[in-house]
C-alpha cells in the first residue's frame, strides 16, 4: 500500500514531467537554437518571476482560494521597493536590504489584508482579491505618480544576469523559495494545515483548530511571495513601475493548476507548480523560436491549459474509482470474515 | 377487512415483498403494504425503521432489490422523481425543495409554467397561485420572493406546489413539525378534502396524536420490517409505541458493574442552542456512560454542538471539574479535554482524502512536532500504537482513511480524540450504519475510557444499545430534556413514552413539562 501510495505520488508529478521532457524534446527537434545554452539560460530566467509568484499561489489554491491581485500587488512592491533603494543618501548595501524588506513587506500586508477580509467577513476570495487587484494597482500608480522608477545601484542590476555555471541566480533564487516551499507544506504543521483546511476544513475546526488564522497566513506568505518577486523583477529589469505585472495572475493560477493542483483545495504539491511554471516557459519559448506569433502562442497556451485540467480530472476520476471500489469490496470482505 | 396482503380491490399502491438493501444495512425487509384509493396512510416508527427509505421507493429515488410495486394494479418502477411524478405521485419532503430567489407562483408551478406566444403568462401564473394559496390557508402574495417566507410559510407552499397538479397518491413526510396549531387544523381540513376526492395520503409523523386525527390506517414499521398495520379507530397510543419497540429486548451489551461513577467532570446548566425553543441542563461524572435518547430534531444533536462549540449559544453555563469554563468555539472545548464524534464522520470527522496518521495527529500536532516540524515517525508510531489498540483493520498507517470501512473509519475518529487524550467524550451516533463486530469493539473502548475516569456521553437512535450500555439516560423531547432516568428505571416504552411527550401533549412553548434534570 505504501509502494502504492509513493507510485501515485510519483505518477502525479512525473506525468506532468514527462510532458515538459517530451514538450522540450520536440522543441530541440523542430525549433532552431532551442536547446542552445544561451536559450536554455534564457528559458530559465523567464520563468523565475512566475515560479515565485505560483509558489505563494500554491499555498492559497490548496486552501480551495484564489489571488487575483498578485500582478498589481508586483506592481505596487516594485514602486515602494524602487523608492526606498533609489532614496538618496542611504549607503548601497542599506538600501538594498531595506529594499528587499520594504517590497516583501508590503506583499506581505497585501496579502495580510487579503486574508483578513476574507475570513472576517466569510467574502470569497475571487471577490476580496479583485478588490486588491485594483487597490493595489491604484496606489502603485498614486504613489510614483505613474512615473517609472529606475536607476538602481550596479550592485542590484547585476543579480538579474549574473549566471553561476550558465545557470541564472535569478532562477536560484525561486528553485530555493519552491524547495522551500516544498518543505513547509510538507514537514511542517503550517503545511499540514493546509491540506487538511483544503480538503475538509470543517472536520479541521471540528477538531479544535482555528482554520480561519491558518488561511490568513497562507494569504500572507502568498503576498510575501509576490513581494520577493516584484524585487527579483526589479533586478532583471533594472526599473520599477506601477504597469508592470498585468495579468500576472493568470500565469501563476495556470502554473499551479497545470502542475496538477486541484481548483476545489486539499491536492497539489509544489514540484507540480513548478513543473507546471516550467511547462508555460518552455512552451512559450519554444513557439516563439518555431516562428509563432504572439497572438497565436496565446491561443495556444489558453488550450494547454484547459488540456492539462482535463487530463488531471480523468486522472482523479480514475483514483476516486479505485477508492470507491476498494472501499465498497472491503466491508463485504469484511461481513464474509464476520460471518464465517 | 383489515387485511393488506389480500389486495383489495380498491389498493391503488401495494408494496409486495419489497426489499432494499444498503452496504451493511437492510433498509426494507419483505416489506408488504397496500395504500387504499382515498384513504390517509399513517407510517409510524422509530428512527431507522425505514420510512424514509419506503417514501424514496416510492418517489423513484432508489429502486428496491427485491420484490415489487403495483400502481393500479400495474408494476411501477419509476427510474426518477420525473417518473413518479409523471405517475401521480407527489411528495412533500421534511426537507424544502424551493427556489428562494423566485417568487411563490413561479415555485407552486414551476415544473409547467403557463405559457403565452413563448413567454410565461404571469397574469395566469399569479391567478392560478393565489387559488392554490387560498386553498392552503397561505396568506402571501403570489408575487413575494420565497426567501422572505417564514418557515411554516414555506411548509404550506410546499402543500400548496403538491396541490398544483393532479396527484394519485400524495407522500407528507412530516409536515406538521413546523407548524402552529392553526395551521395544523388547516392542513387536516386540506387533507380531508383531497380525501374526498379520491386522492391518496401517505402521511409520516412522529406526533401520534394527530397520527389518530387524521389516519384511517396506521401501519408500524420497525428495524425495516412492516411490523402490522392498524384501523385507527381501534388503536391506542401505548399499543402504538409497543409495536415501534417490539418485543425483543438486547443482550449481550457490555456493561461493567464494577466501573462506579466519581466526581463530576462536566455540567452543563440552562444551555440553549441558538434558534432552540428551550434549554437544557445535564451533568456527567467521571467514569460514567450516560446516554442521551430522543427522537431525530429532538434538539440533542444541537444541544452537544453547542456544549462543544461547534454552534454558537445563546446562554448557559458549561462547567468542567466544577469550574466554570468558557467555550465559544471547539478549540476551546478541546483545550478543556471535551472532545466531540460528530454524528457525520465523512463530512465533520474525517478528511478522507488523508492517511490515517495524519487524521489521528490532527487532534494534537504539537504531540509530534518540534518549533512546528512534524516528526513523520513519531506521527506514524503513535498512530500505529492506536490503530493495535482499537484494532483497527488498515494496511497501514499510511493508507487513505476513505479507503477503510465504515467502522475502522468511525475508530480513526475515535483514536484522533484519544490521541488528544479526552476527558469528556460526546460520541453523537456513534455506531450508526457500524457492522456488529465493530460495534461491539467501540463499546467496550467507551468502558475503557469510563473505567479511566472519563466522562462518556453518547447520543443514540437505538434505544438497545443505549440501555445496554449505559449507566443513566437522558431523553430529550422536542427540545427539553423530558426524563433523566437511572439504570434501574430503564424501560423502552418508558423512554419512548418520554421521547414523544412534548409532541403528543404540549407543543412548543407550552406547559411545564415533566422535566427532570441531571444530578
Amino acid at each position: 500500500m505504501r509502494a502504492r501510495h509513493i507510485l501515485h505520488l510519483l505518477f502525479r508529478e512525473v506525468g506532468i514531467g514527462l510532458a515538459l521532457v517530451l514538450m522540450a524534446a520536440a522543441f530541440s527537434a523542430f525549433a532552431p537554437h532551442f536547446a542552445s545554452m544561451a536559450n536554455l539560460t534564457n528559458i530559465l530566467t523567464q520563468i523565475s518571476i512566475n515560479t515565485v509568484i505560483s509558489v505563494g499561489m500554491t499555498f492559497v489554491i490548496l486552501l480551495g482560494g484564489i489571488d487575483l491581485s498578485v500582478g498589481s500587488v508586483l506592481a505596487l512592491a516594485t514602486i515602494v521597493g524602487g523608492l526606498v533603494i533609489t532614496r538618496e543618501g542611504l549607503p548601497i548595501g542599506a538600501a538594498i536590504v531595506l529594499s528587499v524588506l520594504a517590497s516583501t513587506l508590503v506583499g506581505c500586508l497585501c496579502g495580510l489584508f487579503n486574508g483578513v477580509v476574507c475570513e472576517r467577513w466569510k467574502i470569497h476570495s475571487f471577490i476580496v482579491t479583485l478588490g486588491m487587484l485594483n487597490i493595489a494597482r491604484g496606489a502603485a500608480l498614486q504613489i510614483s505618480n505613474s512615473r517609472t522608477i529606475f536607476e538602481f545601484p550596479d550592485a542590484f542590476n547585476a543579480v538579474g544576469s549574473a549566471t553561476v555555471v550558465g545557470v541564472p541566480v535569478i532562477f536560484l533564487i525561486a528553485l530555493g523559495l519552491v524547495l522551500l516551499g516544498r518543505f513547509v507544506l510538507a514537514r511542517t504543521v503550517f503545511g499540514r494545515m493546509i491540506y487538511a483546511i483544503g480538503n475538509n476544513e470543517e472536520a479541521v475546526r471540528l477538531s479544535g483548530h482555528a482554520p480561519a488564522l491558518y488561511k490568513v497566513a497562507a494569504f500572507t506568505v502568498c503576498g510575501g511571495m509576490v513581494g520577493l518577486a516584484a524585487i527579483m523583477y526589479m533586478m532583471r529589469l533594472n526599473i520599477a513601475s506601477p504597469i508592470l505585472g498585468v495579468g500576472f495572475e493568470l500565469n501563476a493560477i495556470a502554473a499551479v493548476v497545470i502542475g496538477g493542483t486541484s481548483m476545489s483545495g486539499g491536492k497539489g504539491s509544489m514540484v507540480g507548480t513548478f513543473l507546471g511554471a516550467s511547462i508555460m516557459g518552455v512552451l512559450n519559448n519554444g513557439l516563439l523560436l518555431l516562428g509563432m506569433g504572439d497572438f497565436a502562442r496565446q491561443m495556444v497556451t489558453g488550450l494547454i491549459i484547459v488540456v492539462a485540467v482535463i487530463v488531471d480530472k480523468y486522472r482523479a476520476r480514475a483514483l476516486v474509482h479505485y477508492a470507491f471500489t476498494a472501499a465498497a469490496a472491503r466491508p463485504a470482505a469484511e461481513r464474509r470474515a464476520g460471518a464465517a | 377487512m383489515s387485511e393488506a396482503g389480500a389486495a383489495p380491490p380498491e389498493a391503488i399502491m401495494e408494496l409486495r415483498g419489497t426489499t432494499k438493501r444498503f452496504p451493511g444495512v437492510l433498509a426494507l425487509d419483505r416489506v408488504d403494504l397496500a395504500l387504499r384509493r382515498g384513504e390517509v396512510h399513517v407510517l409510524v416508527g422509530q428512527n431507522g425503521a425505514g420510512k424514509s427509505t419506503l417514501v424514496k421507493l416510492l418517489c423513484g429515488l432508489y429502486a428496491p432489490d427485491e420484490g415489487e410495486i403495483l400502481l393500479e394494479g400495474r408494476p411501477y418502477a419509476p427510474r426518477n422523481a420525473l417518473d413518479a411524478l409523471r405517475a401521480g405521485i407527489r411528495v412533500v419532503y421534511q426537507e424544502f425543495n424551493l427556489l428562494p430567489y423566485l417568487s411563490v407562483a413561479e415555485n407552486v408551478f414551476f415544473q409547467r409554467l403557463p405559457r403565452r406566444a413563448g413567454l410565461v403568462d404571469f397574469g395566469k401564473l399569479h391567478a392560478d397561485a393565489e387559488a392554490l394559496l387560498r386553498e392552503v390557508g397561505l396568506d402571501v402574495s403570489p408575487g413575494a420572493r420565497v426567501e422572505t417566507l417564514g418557515v411554516a410559510q414555506m411548509q404550506l407552499l410546499e402543500i400548496a406546489k403538491a396541490l398544483s397538479t393532479r396527484s394519485r397518491v400524495l407522500i407528507l413526510d412530516e409536515p406538521t413539525a413546523t407548524l402552529t396549531p392553526p395551521e395544523i387544523r388547516r392542513l387536516f381540513e386540506i387533507i380531508a378534502r383531497l380525501k374526498a376526492r379520491g386522492v391518496t395520503v401517505l402521511y409520516i409523523s412522529h406526533r401520534l396524536q394527530e397520527v389518530f386525527e387524521v389516519g384511517d390506517r396506521i401501519t408500524v414499521l420497525r428495524n425495516g420490517r412492516k411490523v402490522e398495520t392498524l384501523e385507527a379507530a381501534r388503536a391506542e397510543v401505548p399499543q402504538i409505541v409497543r409495536l415501534m419497540v417490539g418485543r425483543e429486548l438486547g443482550s449481550g451489551y457490555p456493561f461493567h458493574p464494577e466501573v462506579a461513577a466519581g466526581d463530576e467532570i462536566l455540567r452543563a446548566e440552562d444551555l440553549r442552542p441558538r434558534g432552540a425553543a428551550h434549554a437544557a441542563s445535564f451533568a456527567v461524572r467521571r467514569g460514567e456512560l450516560v446516554g442521551v435518547a430522543g427522537l431525530v430534531g429532538s434538539g440533542r444533536t444541537e444541544a452537544m454542538r453547542a456544549l462543544f462549540g461547534a454552534d454558537p449559544r445563546t446562554g448557559g453555563r458549561i462547567l468542567r471539574d466544577g469550574r466554570e469554563i468558557a467555550i465559544r468555539r471547539p478549540r476551546d472545548a478541546v483545550r478543556h479535554g471535551i472532545c466531540l464524534l460528530t454524528e457525520d464522520r465523512k463530512a465533520q470527522g474525517l478528511i478522507l482524502e488523508m492517511p490515517c496518521y495524519a487524521n489521528v495527529t490532527l487532534t494534537d500536532l504539537a504531540r509530534v512536532s518540534r518549533a512546528g516540524l512534524l516528526d513523520g515517525a513519531a506521527e506514524r508510531s503513535a498512530t500505529r500504537e492506536l490503530v493495535r489498540e482499537l484494532d483497527i483493520k488498515t494496511p497501514s498507517v499510511d493508507q487513505l482513511v476513505g479507503n477503510l470501512s465504515g467502522g475502522n473509519q468511525q475508530k480513526v475518529v475515535l483514536a484522533k480524540w484519544l490521541f488528544r487524550r479526552a476527558e469528556v467524550l460526546i460520541c453523537d451516533e456513534p455506531t450508526r450504519g457500524i457492522d456488529v463486530g465493530a460495534r461491539f469493539e467501540i463499546y467496550e473502548l467507551l468502558w475503557r475510557l469510563a473505567a479511566a475516569g472519563k466522562g462518556v456521553v453518547i447520543v443514540s437512535s437505538d434505544l438497545e444499545e443505549l440501555m445496554g450500555i449505559c449507566h443513566r439516560i437522558l431523553v430529550f423531547s422536542n427540545g427539553r430534556i423530558t426524563a433523566d432516568l437511572p439504570r434501574a428505571e430503564f424501560g423502552q416504552e418508558r423512554i419512548l413514552e418520554r421521547a414523544y411527550q412534548e409532541y403528543v401533549h404540549g407543543r412548543p412553548g407550552g406547559e411545564d413539562p415533566a422535566a427532570a434534570t441531571a444530578g
